[in-house]
């Protein structure tokens, strides 16, 4: 059943199409994160939500409400901004106040709320304090108390983390997921950090040129992109591509010519009818580097350690480079000549579009 | 040779000494009106000019009596609190329509607001004669507290413009998010965000009200002329009345000068007209 | 309904405003084509171009548009470079910087008529002034500045009174200096005069606007300072377009040709605003 539905919305400004069409239904209590580029439109549709921004065209429909045309006051909507946007004049109390006063909820019921949120937030010494007082993290917490305090219909979200220092963001990000799960309350989340939507959400939309690229889970995303730009976005480092040359057809493989070696790819993995060029996609945690069995060789070029693994940099015999994922403590020095095995299952084509026409293997066997 | 911080103190304690010269040279003709309405008639006008004398307080008896300062000093403030007043309460709408619900048209709109300033006064002085004689607002503070309204009023409007653009916008639309309308959002948060703008901008519109000079000396005679008015009566050539000349320019101009030293942080910040980032 | 809220809440000073240019203007523009005397009342013919020719042939017209645009430029030139060059004097902490600070700014404070005062007797007064007792000390002649040098003297009056508003303005501004940027043309080599040409000034741009602009608005009606001290004269040596106007008006009783003035001081400051809003309109940000 959906609980927020938003059907064919547009927003255009004097000659920029910001939101081209969106289409999306969200569910009570899901946990959504619109993630994209600078400049996708992420930001605008949230606000548009929110009502901060007008719409076009188009109508969002909210626990079967039309809010399309409803003012920012009137939605029911909670809104935590990447600037925090505290009430600098109003001590930390009656920021997370505010809306109740509003509202004019009896006092006492507004005492009981306040101290009930700011129990669980960990603000009950910080109430008296005014927003420039407090540190960054703080103030976040502020912002979010104000937040949820009202008890809205839907939480949103727009880079709250972004002002952080990472040490922080991680645990904020940590501290979110908890709060939605004791909350249960539908949140939407604006961010351009991958790892943020992937961590957060229960769906990602991701949005590209105003228009929404794919929707799904984080691993459906990781897994199953539906376009070029999707599979470089998830990810990181971003996906290898590969140029593809020659397709040979074997019986139920098709030899894939990459310049440097040919791999072999399952017929039955593909959608619809071969295209005459593909490329090649292949995440650099799907790679290995191995000392003979290669599928492809080439020479290291740099190696980034960071501790825990190590990107490696190579470069491949027709001068393109690959990024592989290699374990910590590989032996590994710059110039030596590796061997690269990849994990067939994991091989992604693109056609010509950049759209994606495998399917995962599990999925090619089952039919 | 200088050390590198030797060469720094140095260089420190002559732009110190230079810009005290440049201040006490700015400064010596207030500090010189100051001087005289303490001295006799003659030492006002002895040469070489004494600093060293008796001190008396006769000359601003003298003006209280012959000109009834206290007065003129009455009209002055309610002149320019009242009308800085008015034009806070009609502008501080228009420059938050203008600042938080643009259109393509506000910039015109300011531009010819200012330009209604660019008018020189003297271009309508007869009509505004004309039309305050037939109104019976001649030498009538009313009619004073009416010109300086309007008179301000772009000036106060643009100043107030810049301070409310340059409020953080987030806030606002967190306000509007929290379920405040249009009346709440200006009482409750814009108003309280702005004091400083406000009140700078206040200070500005009373200075400039109490030191106008135009309208008052030219639509005031007696009962309803601020200081200034007060003050060109001592232009008069007929002798020479140096000492009790100073002691009313000091009483018609002290309590301005006081204002503004006290407020001298809140109007610097106001005057940049968000020019300054 | 937003749109309406905006239009309501801006239509009190609009339409005030409105009425403050409109009937003003359009009675002086009636006035400007009747004869219109005050002493001869009663005698309002239509006399059509007539008192625009009285008032450019008078002639004290050319002296006076000379003179206003003299004194515009010569205050604006003073204020801004003074200004710039005093305000960056001050800028780094020294003794008493806050003492300074307010001394400078004073002269703002003071009424146009009570400066007039100070300056003509007490300063320029060729017997018993200041400056003329310099001058003798020097074993020079005391100059008599009101008769000999007029408008000079309306000058340094008006500079006095506005350079401390440049001074406000400026020191403000280079309060918000980006010092890491000093600092790194400082690490490239530059000189404290490199950095006052190069990063200073292009800094100060926008707030140099702002003060030709304000500034301007008030010089083009410099009224006070000249009726107080020289009175116009000698001759029409320091008289400006507002004083002739004034003269015109209220010393001759000539309402037409005074209105007649009125309407070619607007136009003188319409064309001054044109040029100033095209030129500094681009630099502020509205």
């Amino acid at each position: 059943m959906s609980y927020l539905t938003i059907t064919e919305l547009q927003k255009h400004y004097d000659s920029y199409h910001a939101l081209r069409g969106i289409n999306l239904s969200i569910t009570e209590g899901e946990f959504v994160v619109f993630v994209g580029p600078s400049g996708c439109g992420k930001s605008t549709l949230l606000r548009t939500i929110a009502g901060l921004e007008s719409s076009s065209e188009g109508s969002i429909n909210l626990d079967n409400r039309d809010i399309t045309e409803l003012a920012s006051s009137k939605r029911d909507l909670a809104m935590v901004f990447q600037s925090y946007a505290l009430y600098p004049h109003m001590t930390v109390a009656d920021n997370l106040s505010f809306a109740l006063r509003l509202a004019k909820v009896p006092d006492s019921e507004i005492a009981e709320k306040v101290r009930s949120v700011s129990a669980s937030l960990q603000l009950d010494p910080l109430l008296d304090r005014k927003p420039k007082e407090l540190s960054g993290g703080q103030r976040q917490r502020v912002a979010i108390g104000r937040a949820i305090v009202r008890q809205p219909k839907v939480f949103l979200f727009d880079e709250p983390l972004s002002n952080l220092d990472a040490a922080l963001r991680v645990q904020m990000r940590l501290e979110l997921a908890r709060l939605h799960k004791k909350l249960g309350t539908t949140m939407i989340y604006v961010t351009h950090d991958q790892v943020e939507a992937m961590t957060l959400a229960d769906r990602v939309v991701i949005l590209n040129a105003g228009q929404i690229e794919q929707v799904g889970t984080p691993l459906e995303l990781y897994r199953q992109p539906n376009s070029r730009f999707v599979a470089e976005f998830i990810g990181t480092p971003k996906m290898n591509l590969l140029e593809v040359f020659d397709i040979t057809r074997q019986d139920s493989q098709l030899s894939l010519d990459i310049g440097v070696g040919h791999i072999n790819f399952p017929n039955n993995r593909i959608n619809g009818p071969v295209p005459s060029s593909v490329k090649l996609g292949i995440r650099p945690e799907h790679m290995h580097l191995v000392e003979e069995g290669g599928d492809f060789s080439g020479k290291i070029e740099l190696v980034e350690h960071l501790g825990s693994e190590a990107y490696t940099h190579i470069q491949l015999d027709n001068q393109q480079t690959i990024i592989v994922k290699a374990p910590a403590r590989s032996n590994i020095q710059d110039g030596q000549l590796v061997q690269i095995k990849i994990d067939l299952d994991e091989v992604i084509l693109f056609n010509d579009s950049d759209r994606v026409i495998s399917k995962l293997a599990e999925d090619a066997t089952n039919d | 040779m200088m050390t590198l911080n030797q060469q720094r103190k140095f260089k420190t304690f002559i732009t110190g000494a230079f810009a005290w010269f440049i201040a006490l040279l700015l400064f010596f003709p207030i500090f010189w009106m100051f001087i005289t309405s303490f001295k006799t008639e003659l030492q006002a006008i002895s040469v070489p000019p004494s600093l060293f004398f008796e001190p008396t307080l006769e000359n601003f008896g003298i003006v209280q009596e012959r000109s009834d300062y206290l007065k003129h000093a009455f009209n002055s403030i309610i002149t320019s609190f009242g009308s800085t007043f008015i034009a806070l309460v009609i502008g501080v709408p228009a420059a938050y329509a203008m600042a938080f619900n643009p259109t393509k048209k506000t910039k015109d709109i300011l531009l010819w607001m200012l330009s209604t300033k660019m008018l020189p006064a003297v271009g309508v002085l007869v009509p505004i004669y004309i039309l305050s004689r037939d109104y019976g607002l001649l030498d009538s503070r009313t009619g004073l507290v009416i010109i300086f309204t309007l008179m301000n009023l772009p000036i106060i409007i643009w100043m107030l413009f810049s301070y409310f653009k340059d409020l953080p916008k987030e806030i606002l639309e967190a306000a509007r998010m929290d379920g405040a309308n249009p009346w709440d959002e200006i009482v409750k948060v814009v108003l309280p965000l702005s004091i400083g703008g406000i009140s700078s901008t206040a200070l500005l519109s009373i200075i400039l009200c109490w030191n106008e000079a135009f309208w008052s000396l030219n639509l005031t005679a007696s009962e309803a002329a601020p200081l200034t008015a007060m003050i060109a009566s001592y232009s008069s050539p007929e002798g020479l009345f140096w000492a009790k000349l100073s002691a009313a320019s000091t009483l018609a101009c002290a309590p301005i000068v006081i204002f503004g030293w006290f407020c001298q942080k809140q109007l610097v910040q106001g005057l940049t007209f968000g020019a300054v980032k | 309904m937003k749109r309406t809220i905006t239009r309501l809440l801006m239509a009190p000073s609009v339409i005030l405003l409105l009425i403050w240019m409109i009937v003003p203007l359009s009675m002086t523009i009636y006035f400007s084509t009747i004869r219109f005397n005050l002493l001869y009342p009663g005698q309002n013919n239509f006399v059509g171009w007539m008192n625009f020719e009285f008032f450019i042939t008078d002639p004290g017209f050319m002296p006076a548009v000379l003179n206003t645009l003299i004194l515009l430029i010569s205050v604006l030139i003073i204020t801004v470079v003074l200004g710039v060059a005093l305000s960056a004097l001050i800028d780094k902490p020294f003794f008493g910087q806050g003492i300074v600070r307010v001394l400078l700014i004073s002269p703002f404070f003071i009424m146009p008529t009570v400066n007039a005062l100070i300056w003509k007797n007490m300063m320029m007064n060729p017997v018993y002034g200041v400056f003329a007792w310099i001058s003798q000390s020097l074993g020079l002649e005391p100059i008599d500045w009101l008769s000999d040098f007029p408008l000079m003297s309306v000058i340094i009056m008006v500079s006095w009174q506005w350079l401390p508003f440049a001074i406000l303005v400026f020191v403000t501004a280079l309060q918000s200096q980006d010092t890491e940027q000093k600092e790194a043309a400082q690490m490239d080599g530059a000189t404290g005069w490199h950095i006052f040409r190069y990063l200073t000034i292009p800094h100060l741009s926008r707030p140099i606007a702002v003060v030709v602009m304000i500034e301007t608005i008030f010089l083009l009606a410099v009224f006070a300072e000249i009726f107080v001290s020289t009175g116009g004269g000698p001759g029409y040596d320091s008289t400006n377009l507002a004083y002739l106007i004034y003269n015109q008006a209220l010393l001759q009783y000539d309402v037409g040709v005074a209105s007649a003035g009125g309407l070619f001081a607007v136009i003188l400051a319409n064309i001054v605003a044109f040029f100033l809003i095209r030129a500094v309109g681009k630099n502020l940000t509205v």
